[in-house]
Protein backbone atom coordinates (compact mmCIF):
# COMPACT_ATOMS: atom_id res chain seq x y z
CA UNK A 1 0.00 0.00 0.00
CA UNK A 2 1.19 3.31 -0.56
CA UNK A 3 0.16 6.93 0.86
CA UNK A 4 0.89 9.67 -1.47
CA UNK A 5 0.07 12.90 0.76
CA UNK A 6 -0.88 15.66 -1.59
CA UNK A 7 -0.34 18.63 0.47
CA UNK A 8 2.80 17.95 0.91
CA UNK A 9 3.53 18.62 -2.83
CA UNK A 10 0.76 21.32 -3.84
CA UNK A 11 -0.09 23.31 0.07
CA UNK A 12 -3.35 24.49 0.45
CA UNK A 13 -4.59 24.87 -3.41
CA UNK A 14 -3.87 22.20 -5.33
CA UNK A 15 -3.68 23.59 -8.56
CA UNK A 16 -0.09 23.40 -10.43
CA UNK A 17 -0.80 20.68 -13.08
CA UNK A 18 3.32 20.00 -13.50
CA UNK A 19 2.97 18.56 -9.65
CA UNK A 20 -0.45 16.19 -10.57
CA UNK A 21 1.31 15.23 -13.99
CA UNK A 22 4.42 14.07 -11.81
CA UNK A 23 2.54 12.20 -9.57
CA UNK A 24 0.57 10.45 -11.61
CA UNK A 25 3.53 9.50 -13.89
CA UNK A 26 6.19 9.21 -11.04
CA UNK A 27 4.12 7.46 -8.36
CA UNK A 28 0.74 5.94 -9.47
CA UNK A 29 1.23 4.61 -12.69
CA UNK A 30 5.04 2.43 -11.78
CA UNK A 31 2.69 1.37 -9.00
CA UNK A 32 -0.79 1.06 -9.71
CA UNK A 33 -0.01 -2.81 -11.07
CA UNK A 34 1.93 -3.89 -8.13
CA UNK A 35 0.30 -2.56 -4.92
CA UNK A 36 -2.95 -3.87 -3.62
CA UNK A 37 -3.60 -0.22 -2.72
CA UNK A 38 -2.94 3.38 -3.60
CA UNK A 39 -4.32 6.55 -1.09
CA UNK A 40 -4.47 9.86 -2.50
CA UNK A 41 -4.48 11.79 0.81
CA UNK A 42 -5.76 15.35 0.68
CA UNK A 43 -5.37 16.04 4.68
CA UNK A 44 -4.72 19.92 4.46
CA UNK A 45 -5.68 20.54 1.07
CA UNK A 46 -8.09 22.84 0.95
CA UNK A 47 -8.86 23.52 -2.83
CA UNK A 48 -8.36 21.72 -6.18
CA UNK A 49 -9.15 22.70 -10.13
CA UNK A 50 -10.66 20.72 -12.01
CA UNK A 51 -7.62 20.95 -14.46
CA UNK A 52 -5.71 19.53 -11.55
CA UNK A 53 -7.43 16.17 -10.60
CA UNK A 54 -8.05 15.63 -14.40
CA UNK A 55 -4.23 15.44 -14.70
CA UNK A 56 -3.68 13.28 -11.51
CA UNK A 57 -6.23 10.84 -12.50
CA UNK A 58 -7.28 10.66 -16.14
CA UNK A 59 -5.28 9.10 -17.76
CA UNK A 60 -5.01 6.33 -15.16
CA UNK A 61 -8.48 5.46 -15.84
CA UNK A 62 -7.60 5.82 -19.58
CA UNK A 63 -5.21 3.48 -19.32
CA UNK A 64 -6.04 0.98 -16.62
CA UNK A 65 -9.78 1.05 -16.88
CA UNK A 66 -12.54 1.94 -14.37
CA UNK A 67 -11.81 -0.94 -12.14
CA UNK A 68 -8.52 0.98 -11.36
CA UNK A 69 -11.07 2.33 -8.22
CA UNK A 70 -10.86 -0.86 -6.54
CA UNK A 71 -6.75 -0.16 -6.22
CA UNK A 72 -7.47 4.01 -6.16
CA UNK A 73 -8.47 5.64 -3.03
CA UNK A 74 -9.04 9.33 -1.77
CA UNK A 75 -8.71 10.07 1.87
CA UNK A 76 -9.74 13.63 3.95
CA UNK A 77 -11.18 15.64 0.42
CA UNK A 78 -13.31 17.94 1.64
CA UNK A 79 -16.90 18.04 0.27
CA UNK A 80 -15.65 20.92 -3.06
CA UNK A 81 -12.35 17.96 -3.60
CA UNK A 82 -15.15 15.15 -3.59
CA UNK A 83 -17.19 16.40 -6.08
CA UNK A 84 -14.71 17.44 -8.31
CA UNK A 85 -13.19 13.98 -8.64
CA UNK A 86 -16.34 12.52 -9.19
CA UNK A 87 -17.03 15.45 -11.58
CA UNK A 88 -13.74 14.18 -13.62
CA UNK A 89 -14.24 10.07 -13.06
CA UNK A 90 -17.90 10.55 -14.26
CA UNK A 91 -16.86 12.59 -17.50
CA UNK A 92 -13.82 9.83 -17.90
CA UNK A 93 -16.57 7.26 -17.97
CA UNK A 94 -18.63 8.68 -20.94
CA UNK A 95 -19.58 6.59 -23.79
CA UNK A 96 -17.45 7.46 -26.76
CA UNK B 1 -1.99 51.59 -32.55
CA UNK B 2 -4.22 53.61 -30.51
CA UNK B 3 -6.07 53.13 -27.65
CA UNK B 4 -8.38 55.55 -25.37
CA UNK B 5 -8.86 54.96 -22.17
CA UNK B 6 -13.00 56.52 -21.38
CA UNK B 7 -14.30 57.79 -18.49
CA UNK B 8 -15.70 54.14 -17.27
CA UNK B 9 -15.17 50.72 -18.87
CA UNK B 10 -16.75 47.80 -17.36
CA UNK B 11 -18.08 44.71 -19.10
CA UNK B 12 -21.41 45.83 -19.36
CA UNK B 13 -20.26 48.09 -21.90
CA UNK B 14 -16.96 47.23 -22.58
CA UNK B 15 -18.58 47.28 -26.59
CA UNK B 16 -17.76 50.55 -27.15
CA UNK B 17 -14.46 50.74 -25.82
CA UNK B 18 -13.15 47.92 -27.91
CA UNK B 19 -14.57 49.13 -31.22
CA UNK B 20 -12.42 52.20 -30.67
CA UNK B 21 -9.08 50.35 -30.29
CA UNK B 22 -6.99 51.43 -33.85
CA UNK B 23 -4.76 48.39 -34.70
CA UNK B 24 -3.47 49.90 -37.90
CA UNK B 25 0.26 50.42 -37.16
CA UNK B 26 2.20 47.76 -34.85
CA UNK B 27 5.09 49.83 -34.38
CA UNK B 28 3.66 52.72 -32.37
CA UNK B 29 1.21 52.67 -29.40
CA UNK B 30 -0.37 55.97 -29.21
CA UNK B 31 -2.33 55.57 -25.49
CA UNK B 32 -4.78 58.78 -24.51
CA UNK B 33 -7.85 59.02 -21.70
CA UNK B 34 -10.40 60.83 -20.57
CA UNK B 35 -9.70 64.17 -19.43
CA UNK B 36 -11.52 64.28 -15.83
CA UNK B 37 -12.12 60.81 -15.16
CA UNK B 38 -10.66 57.07 -15.81
CA UNK B 39 -12.87 54.23 -14.07
CA UNK B 40 -11.90 51.25 -16.06
CA UNK B 41 -12.57 47.14 -15.38
CA UNK B 42 -8.92 45.77 -14.93
CA UNK B 43 -9.29 43.83 -18.48
CA UNK B 44 -8.79 46.64 -20.17
CA UNK B 45 -5.22 47.51 -18.13
CA UNK B 46 -4.48 44.00 -19.29
CA UNK B 47 -4.96 45.07 -22.50
CA UNK B 48 -3.15 47.82 -22.89
CA UNK B 49 0.04 46.54 -20.83
CA UNK B 50 -0.40 43.33 -22.84
CA UNK B 51 0.00 45.49 -26.15
CA UNK B 52 2.44 47.65 -24.99
CA UNK B 53 4.62 44.62 -23.95
CA UNK B 54 4.26 43.35 -27.46
CA UNK B 55 4.72 46.39 -29.12
CA UNK B 56 7.82 46.90 -27.01
CA UNK B 57 9.11 43.13 -27.93
CA UNK B 58 9.11 44.39 -31.38
CA UNK B 59 11.07 47.82 -30.42
CA UNK B 60 8.32 49.54 -31.27
CA UNK B 61 7.12 52.99 -29.40
CA UNK B 62 5.10 53.67 -26.75
CA UNK B 63 3.32 57.15 -26.29
CA UNK B 64 1.10 58.01 -23.33
CA UNK B 65 -0.48 61.31 -23.45
CA UNK B 66 0.12 63.39 -20.30
CA UNK B 67 -2.98 62.05 -18.39
CA UNK B 68 -4.85 65.12 -16.68
CA UNK B 69 -7.61 62.83 -14.66
CA UNK B 70 -7.08 62.78 -11.10
CA UNK B 71 -7.33 58.39 -11.70
CA UNK B 72 -3.58 59.18 -13.36
CA UNK B 73 -2.46 58.08 -9.62
CA UNK B 74 -4.76 54.38 -10.41
CA UNK B 75 -3.11 53.57 -12.98
CA UNK B 76 0.07 54.34 -11.30
CA UNK B 77 -0.56 52.32 -8.30
CA UNK B 78 -1.63 49.05 -11.10
CA UNK B 79 2.05 49.52 -12.66
CA UNK B 80 0.89 50.13 -16.13
CA UNK B 81 3.23 53.22 -16.35
CA UNK B 82 6.33 51.23 -15.13
CA UNK B 83 5.33 47.78 -16.91
CA UNK B 84 5.49 49.86 -20.39
CA UNK B 85 9.03 51.72 -19.26
CA UNK B 86 7.28 54.98 -19.48
CA UNK B 87 8.10 57.67 -16.43
CA UNK B 88 4.24 58.89 -15.77
CA UNK B 89 6.15 62.12 -13.87
CA UNK B 90 3.27 61.13 -11.09
CA UNK B 91 4.66 60.90 -7.17
CA UNK B 92 2.23 58.76 -5.33
CA UNK B 93 2.74 57.35 -2.13
CA UNK B 94 2.39 54.15 -2.09
CA UNK B 95 -0.22 52.59 0.59
CA UNK B 96 -0.71 48.90 1.41
CA UNK B 97 -2.81 47.37 -1.79
CA UNK B 98 -4.22 44.87 0.64
CA UNK B 99 -7.86 44.31 0.53
CA UNK B 100 -8.06 46.57 -2.88
CA UNK B 101 -6.68 45.42 -5.73
CA UNK B 102 -3.39 43.21 -7.49
CA UNK B 103 -1.16 45.85 -9.59
CA UNK B 104 -0.55 44.24 -12.84
CA UNK B 105 1.57 40.95 -12.84
CA UNK B 106 3.10 39.30 -15.82
CA UNK B 107 3.28 35.46 -15.78
CA UNK B 108 5.33 33.59 -18.33
CA UNK B 109 5.93 30.16 -16.63
CA UNK B 110 4.13 27.94 -14.08
CA UNK B 111 6.74 28.68 -10.88
CA UNK B 112 5.88 32.66 -11.45
CA UNK B 113 1.88 31.36 -11.19
CA UNK B 114 2.37 29.19 -8.05
CA UNK B 115 4.02 32.45 -6.23
CA UNK B 116 1.20 34.67 -7.78
CA UNK B 117 -1.05 32.54 -6.24
CA UNK B 118 0.52 31.49 -2.78
CA UNK B 119 2.01 34.81 -2.18
CA UNK B 120 -0.12 37.90 -3.88
CA UNK B 121 -4.12 36.58 -4.42
CA UNK B 122 -4.49 36.55 -0.66
CA UNK B 123 -3.55 40.03 -0.27
CA UNK B 124 -6.53 40.96 -2.27
CA UNK B 125 -9.16 40.22 0.78
CA UNK B 126 -8.40 40.60 4.29
CA UNK B 127 -9.60 37.05 4.57
CA UNK B 128 -7.38 34.60 2.73
CA UNK B 129 -9.63 32.08 2.54
CA UNK B 130 -12.24 33.58 0.69
CA UNK B 131 -10.32 34.22 -2.68
CA UNK B 132 -10.56 30.16 -3.35
CA UNK B 133 -12.68 30.97 -6.45
CA UNK B 134 -10.55 33.45 -7.36
CA UNK B 135 -7.35 31.29 -7.11
CA UNK B 136 -9.49 28.57 -9.29
CA UNK B 137 -9.70 31.15 -11.98
CA UNK B 138 -6.89 32.31 -12.49
CA UNK B 139 -4.64 29.63 -11.94
CA UNK B 140 -6.90 27.53 -15.10
CA UNK B 141 -7.26 30.97 -17.19
CA UNK B 142 -3.24 31.58 -16.98
CA UNK B 143 -2.35 27.49 -17.51
CA UNK B 144 -4.32 28.10 -20.86
CA UNK B 145 -2.04 30.90 -21.51
CA UNK B 146 0.81 29.54 -20.45
CA UNK B 147 -0.46 25.80 -22.70
CA UNK B 148 -1.96 27.32 -25.59
CA UNK B 149 -1.22 30.56 -26.42
CA UNK B 150 2.12 30.17 -27.68
CA UNK B 151 3.73 33.86 -26.17
CA UNK B 152 6.67 34.10 -24.57
CA UNK B 153 4.99 37.40 -22.90
CA UNK B 154 3.12 35.16 -21.49
CA UNK B 155 -0.15 36.18 -19.43
CA UNK B 156 -0.56 39.93 -18.61
CA UNK B 157 -3.25 39.45 -15.08
CA UNK B 158 -4.86 42.43 -12.55
CA UNK B 159 -7.79 42.39 -10.42
CA UNK B 160 -9.46 44.82 -8.54
CA UNK B 161 -11.80 43.90 -5.35
CA UNK B 162 -14.79 46.14 -5.08
CA UNK B 163 -16.00 46.29 -1.81
CA UNK B 164 -19.87 47.42 -1.68
CA UNK B 165 -20.63 44.61 -4.46
CA UNK B 166 -18.22 42.18 -2.56
CA UNK B 167 -16.91 41.64 -6.27
CA UNK B 168 -13.44 40.66 -7.58
CA UNK B 169 -12.83 41.66 -11.36
CA UNK B 170 -10.36 40.10 -13.12
CA UNK B 171 -8.86 40.33 -16.47
CA UNK B 172 -6.10 38.14 -18.04
CA UNK B 173 -4.61 39.18 -21.51
CA UNK B 174 -2.35 37.58 -24.14
CA UNK B 175 -0.78 38.35 -27.17
CA UNK B 176 -0.31 34.84 -28.61
CA UNK B 177 -1.80 32.66 -31.54
CA UNK B 178 -5.87 33.55 -30.09
CA UNK B 179 -8.26 30.79 -30.02
CA UNK B 180 -8.84 30.12 -33.95
CA UNK B 181 -5.33 29.00 -34.10
CA UNK B 182 -4.95 27.46 -31.13
CA UNK B 183 -8.17 24.70 -31.83
CA UNK B 184 -7.33 24.49 -35.48
CA UNK B 185 -7.88 20.66 -35.20
CA UNK B 186 -11.50 21.81 -34.77
CA UNK B 187 -10.93 24.18 -38.33
CA UNK B 188 -13.38 26.61 -36.47
CA UNK B 189 -15.16 28.44 -39.62
CA UNK B 190 -14.64 31.93 -37.87
CA UNK B 191 -13.41 33.60 -34.54
CA UNK B 192 -16.92 33.21 -33.13
CA UNK B 193 -17.23 29.31 -33.94
CA UNK B 194 -13.72 29.05 -32.17
CA UNK B 195 -15.12 31.09 -29.16
CA UNK B 196 -17.88 28.99 -28.81
CA UNK B 197 -15.76 25.52 -29.29
CA UNK B 198 -13.40 27.06 -26.06
CA UNK B 199 -16.29 27.52 -24.30
CA UNK B 200 -18.07 24.27 -25.14
CA UNK B 201 -17.22 21.23 -22.77
CA UNK B 202 -14.97 18.39 -23.75
CA UNK B 203 -13.43 20.22 -26.43
CA UNK B 204 -9.75 20.91 -26.15
CA UNK B 205 -6.99 22.07 -28.82
CA UNK B 206 -5.10 18.81 -27.76
CA UNK B 207 -7.32 16.06 -29.17
CA UNK B 208 -10.55 15.20 -30.40
CA UNK B 209 -10.92 11.98 -28.50
CA UNK B 210 -13.36 12.30 -25.39
CA UNK B 211 -12.17 12.78 -22.57
CA UNK B 212 -9.09 15.19 -23.45
CA UNK B 213 -5.59 14.12 -22.85
CA UNK B 214 -3.79 13.38 -19.80
CA UNK B 215 -3.15 16.79 -19.11
CA UNK B 216 -6.33 18.54 -20.32
CA UNK B 217 -9.96 17.44 -20.60
CA UNK B 218 -11.05 20.85 -22.43
CA UNK B 219 -13.27 22.11 -19.39
CA UNK B 220 -11.57 24.57 -17.94
CA UNK B 221 -13.50 27.85 -19.88
CA UNK B 222 -16.60 26.03 -19.47
CA UNK B 223 -15.86 25.83 -15.75
CA UNK B 224 -15.03 29.55 -15.32
CA UNK B 225 -17.97 30.53 -17.27
CA UNK B 226 -20.61 28.40 -15.21
CA UNK B 227 -18.91 30.02 -12.32
CA UNK B 228 -19.87 33.68 -13.42
CA UNK B 229 -23.13 32.51 -14.45
CA UNK B 230 -23.96 30.99 -11.24
CA UNK B 231 -22.85 34.10 -9.51
CA UNK B 232 -25.16 35.67 -11.91
CA UNK B 233 -21.69 38.10 -13.22
CA UNK B 234 -20.44 39.07 -16.13
CA UNK B 235 -17.75 36.93 -18.52
CA UNK B 236 -16.57 38.43 -21.63
CA UNK B 237 -13.70 36.40 -24.09
CA UNK B 238 -12.32 38.06 -26.68
CA UNK B 239 -10.00 36.50 -29.44
CA UNK B 240 -9.34 37.54 -33.29
CA UNK B 241 -12.60 40.12 -34.51
CA UNK B 242 -14.69 38.33 -32.11
CA UNK B 243 -16.10 39.03 -28.66
CA UNK B 244 -18.32 36.97 -26.26
CA UNK B 245 -19.87 38.14 -23.49
CA UNK B 246 -21.78 36.23 -21.39
CA UNK B 247 -24.84 38.54 -19.69
CA UNK B 248 -26.12 38.63 -16.52
CA UNK B 249 -28.90 35.87 -15.36
CA UNK B 250 -31.91 37.64 -14.07
CA UNK B 251 -32.39 36.92 -10.24
CA UNK B 252 -35.81 35.35 -11.20
CA UNK B 253 -34.39 32.65 -13.62
CA UNK B 254 -32.90 29.42 -12.46
CA UNK B 255 -29.47 28.71 -13.21
CA UNK B 256 -29.14 25.85 -15.87
CA UNK B 257 -25.64 25.12 -16.96
CA UNK B 258 -25.96 24.77 -21.35
CA UNK B 259 -23.32 23.20 -23.43
CA UNK B 260 -23.94 25.55 -26.45
CA UNK B 261 -22.59 28.91 -25.38
CA UNK B 262 -24.65 30.24 -27.72
CA UNK B 263 -28.02 29.32 -26.43
CA UNK B 264 -27.21 31.19 -23.26
CA UNK B 265 -28.17 34.55 -21.85
CA UNK B 266 -25.18 36.46 -23.73
CA UNK B 267 -24.25 39.15 -26.84
CA UNK B 268 -21.85 37.95 -29.31
CA UNK B 269 -20.04 39.91 -32.67
CA UNK B 270 -17.68 39.54 -35.15
CA UNK B 271 -17.26 42.89 -35.85
CA UNK B 272 -14.68 43.78 -33.49
CA UNK B 273 -10.72 45.22 -34.32
CA UNK B 274 -8.89 42.30 -34.42
CA UNK B 275 -7.07 41.29 -31.29
CA UNK B 276 -4.01 39.32 -32.04
CA UNK B 277 -4.26 36.49 -28.68
CA UNK B 278 -6.91 36.01 -25.96
CA UNK B 279 -8.70 38.70 -23.54
CA UNK B 280 -10.98 37.19 -20.85
CA UNK B 281 -12.57 39.27 -17.93
CA UNK B 282 -14.93 38.52 -15.69
CA UNK B 283 -16.58 39.43 -12.48
CA UNK B 284 -16.50 37.15 -9.25
CA UNK B 285 -18.85 37.43 -6.75
CA UNK B 286 -16.89 36.44 -2.92
CA UNK B 287 -20.07 34.77 -1.89
CA UNK B 288 -20.94 32.28 0.82
CA UNK B 289 -18.14 29.32 -0.05
CA UNK B 290 -21.29 26.55 -0.02
CA UNK B 291 -21.90 28.08 -3.68
CA UNK B 292 -19.20 26.67 -5.07
CA UNK B 293 -20.38 23.33 -3.61
CA UNK B 294 -24.03 23.84 -5.12
CA UNK B 295 -22.13 24.99 -8.83
CA UNK B 296 -19.79 21.72 -8.50
CA UNK B 297 -23.23 19.69 -7.93
CA UNK B 298 -24.55 21.71 -11.14
CA UNK B 299 -21.49 20.93 -13.12
CA UNK B 300 -22.17 17.16 -11.69
CA UNK B 301 -25.67 17.01 -12.60
CA UNK B 302 -25.14 18.73 -16.65
CA UNK B 303 -22.50 15.80 -16.94
CA UNK B 304 -24.93 13.12 -16.56
CA UNK B 305 -27.25 14.61 -18.46
CA UNK B 306 -24.90 14.50 -21.51
CA UNK B 307 -23.88 11.10 -20.62
CA UNK B 308 -27.08 10.09 -20.75
CA UNK B 309 -28.09 11.44 -23.89
CA UNK B 310 -25.12 10.22 -25.27
CA UNK B 311 -26.06 6.68 -24.34
CA UNK B 312 -29.53 7.27 -25.33
CA UNK B 313 -28.33 8.18 -28.71
CA UNK B 314 -25.88 5.12 -28.84
CA UNK B 315 -29.06 2.93 -27.56
CA UNK B 316 -30.88 1.10 -30.54
CA UNK B 317 -34.60 -0.31 -29.75
CA UNK B 318 -35.81 -2.85 -32.31
CA UNK B 319 -38.48 -1.53 -34.74
CA UNK B 320 -41.13 -3.52 -35.17
CA UNK B 321 -43.66 -2.83 -38.20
Amino acid sequence: MITIKLYEKTKEFAGNKDIAREIRLKEILPNIDDEDKIILDFENVNSATQSFIHALISDVIRKKGIHIFDKLYFKNCNENIQKIITIVTEYMQEPN
Amino acid sequence: MKIHLPNSVWIGNIDHFLKTIDNSDETCLEISSHEEWVSVHPVVLSMVVALGKKILGLNGKIRFQKMTAKSSHYLERMEVFSLLRLDSEIKITKHDSTGRFIPIQIITNSQELDRFITEIIPLIHKEPDKVDPLKYVITELVRNVLEHAHTEQGAVVSAQYYEKSNTIRLGIADTGIGLKESLKIYAPKDNINAISLALTPGVTGTTKSIGGTGENAGAGLFFIKSIAKFNRDFFMIYSGDAMYKLLKNPKHKNIKLIADPLQEHCSYSANYPHWQGTVVGIDICLNDHSQFTELLDLIRNFYRDVRKQKTKEKFKRPRFI
